[in-house]
């Protein structure tokens, strides 16, 4: 149990990188970018094929990063200067990137299982700090003792780094007509920014995010395969979803900070939903899309239910009100 | 300052919802005019008003800013010269973010955007500063996402924003129409206040014939795509709105009557 919690928190926090990719294009840019799908796996395909042809895993890593920019780059201008619609452009780059990812792949799927990548220089440089020892003596009452905190670690920090980035970047002058493009795109151009670039950088930034947390999946599980994106935007959109309703969104800071929490807590729910018997591997995506659902049906509930209790209380409060009027006039007539 | 020559626009042509919106538009504007524009509901106004922003296009004739053929020129690129405010107090600002990101980003609008930071703590003085012109107390609540305000602060602080910058040019297009006639009244004085205290050349777009009448220098009447009636300096003063209610019919009238002759 504690060892399924652990490695799920450990997805998590590189999933969450891919989490804060999507937040930047659904809510940031209000963008329904169904890019993800396909960029996840470019990311994956780049980072692996460099990797066994020799390249420093890092920068096999960052070369995905860019190879994600093009990508929602090329979305970005399907839809400011192609005049596409924003879902049609999405989708439309998720299939050519879809052939595009077995072409740099050479085939379906590129094991990494013998090769040197950024999860075993972290574990080998962790293991000489001996910060293991210290880690598991404090929770050895628990009886559980991971492998390595080598990677749970380094990707929370990871994910940290990169929402403090992002938080920092949201709140620069391009940031600003970056979330003001999202927000009100007329008065953008009103204020003399170009939004047709907004979008692209935009929409290639989140798509950059989105395939270096692909590089790093395929390094983690070992693999990278052409149908590892398929659903990748539902899982995104889980995590944000999840995030805002379990930690709230009143600020920027605040919201992606929500979204990494999202994206742990959509990585355990997973893991315990796959303990149940009756479940197997393949009902991953089933179950992720229940998840979203709940995630966007509870709190319309809720707050009908609100409503409901609101308006009881208030129909309530007149007929007393009524009542106490009417008691008065009875008692003034005397 | 701003020069129209010869604008037309037609929408939709050739199909049966064509619609003739402008039709040779003459309009030259001196450096510190403050022009208000009064017409019936699709005269063309609005469509005058996105021709000279850049939002629309005209078919033919050619836009002039500072003596500058801005006819091609996007619509945010043009927006170094021109201050905008709409009818919709929605319109001219971003719900979700602050009032000082909001402030943050019209103060950028002659600049080229970079990765500074969009508050520093030198704009935020200032940004208060300005804000207190407004008597609205909008200076004590820098960190309230602007989807918060009433109609009315939303659309002062619209103003603001269009202003703060000095434009070369001012466009209001009904900016106090969605609002109740206290606020209204309140823009309006703002408005005032402001087009005078730097000066801006403006067109001002009002359903307004008082207002019209009692602001700015130059008054046009528009109608069916055409400006029929201008009217300027001390001949503007004394106008009342019963001069020019019989202007209109005046005009209209012998419209009608050429139209009916050409037809005889
Ligand atoms: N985008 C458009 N497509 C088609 N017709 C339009 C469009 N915009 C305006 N019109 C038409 O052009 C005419 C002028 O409109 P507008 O400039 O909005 O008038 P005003 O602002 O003076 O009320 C109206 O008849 C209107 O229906
Ligand atoms: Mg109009």
């Amino acid at each position: 149990m504690l060892t399924a919690i652990f490695s799920a928190m450990e997805a998590g926090f590189i999933y969450a990188i891919m989490a804060l990719g999507v937040y930047l294009s659904f809510r940031i840019l209000d963008f329904p970018d169904l890019t993800v799908d396909g960029s996840f796996v470019t990311g994956a395909a780049v980072a692996a094929v460099l990797i066994i042809n020799g390249t420093n895993p890092f920068f096999a890593s960052a070369a995905a990063l860019g190879a994600g920019f093009i990508a929602g780059a090329v979305t970005g201008l399907l839809h400011t200067k192609g005049k596409i619609n924003p879902l049609l452009s999405g989708i439309l780059m998720m299939i050519a990137l879809y052939s595009i990812n077995l072409r740099i792949m050479g085939r379906s799927n590129v094991p990494l299982l013998q090769q040197e990548t950024v999860m075993t220089i972290i574990t080998e440089a962790w293991k000489k700090t001996g910060i293991d020892n210290v880690l598991n003596s404090v929770i050895a009452f628990s009886g559980f003792q991971p492998r390595t905190w080598a990677i749970f670690i380094t990707m929370a920090l990871l994910a940290v780094v990169v929402k403090l980035l992002l938080d920092l970047l949201l709140k620069t002058e391009i940031g600003l007509a970056l979330r003001a493009t999202g927000d009100n795109q007329p008065m953008v151009s009103s204020f003399s920014a170009n939004t047709d670039w907004l979008i692209i950088f935009g929409l290639g930034l989140s798509n950059a995010l989105v395939a270096f947390s692909g590089a790093l999946v395929a390094q983690y599980g070992g693999f990278s395969d052409v149908g590892m994106g398929i659903g990748m935007i539902v899982i995104g959109l889980a995590s944000v979803i999840i995030g805002e309703a379990l930690f709230g969104t009143r600020s920027i800071v605040r919201a992606t900070l929500a979204v990494i929490g999202g994206a742990i807590v959509y990585r355990i729910i997973l893991a315990l939903a796959l303990r149940v018997q009756f479940l197997e591997t393949g009902d991953v995506k089933l179950i992720t899309a229940v998840i979203v659902m709940i995630a966007l049906i509870v709190p319309n509930i809720a707050a009908m239910h609100k409503e409901k209790r609101r308006k009881k209380r208030k129909m309530e409060e007149q007929a007393r009100g009524e009542h106490v009027a009417g008691a008065q006039t009875d008692y003034e007539s005397i | 300052m701003l020069e129209l020559k010869q604008i037309t626009k037609v929408f939709n042509e050739g199909t049966v919802d064509e619609k003739v919106a402008l039709q040779t538009i003459n309009l030259t504007l001196a450096p510190g005019d403050f022009v208000t524009i009064i017409g019936s509901n699709g005269a063309g106004k609005s469509t005058m008003m996105n021709i000279i922003s850049g939002r629309l296009f005209p078919d033919t004739g050619v836009v002039r800013i500072n003596g500058k053929d801005v006819t091609a020129m996007k619509e945010h690129e043009r927006a170094r010269y021109i201050g905008r405010v709409f009818q919709d107090p929605l319109a001219g600002t971003a719900p979700h973010m602050t009032i000082e990101e909001n402030l943050a980003l019209a103060y950028n609008r002659t600049k080229r955007r970079t990765l500074k930071f969009g508050v520093t703590k030198q704009k935020r003085d200032f940004f208060r500063e300005t804000l207190k012109t407004l008597h609205l107390g909008l200076e004590n609540r820098l960190n309230a996402k602007v989807g918060m305000l009433s109609g009315g602060e939303r659309q002062a602080l619209s103003l603001l924003m269009a202003t703060f910058t000095k434009p070369d040019l001012l466009l209001l297009d009904e900016h106090t129409a969605a609002l109740d006639p206290a606020r209204a009244a309140l823009v309006t004085e703002l408005t005032k206040e402001i087009v005078e205290k730097y000066q801006l050349t403006t067109l001002m777009v009002t359903h307004n014939m008082e207002q019209a009448l009692r602001l700015g220098n130059r008054l046009i009447m528009m109608d069916r795509g055409q400006i029929i009636f201008e009217a300027s300096g001390k001949e503007k003063q004394a106008l009342t709105v019963e001069r020019l209610l019989q202007e209109f019919q005046r005009i209209r009238g012998s419209q009608f009557a050429s139209d009916r002759a050409v037809l005889g």
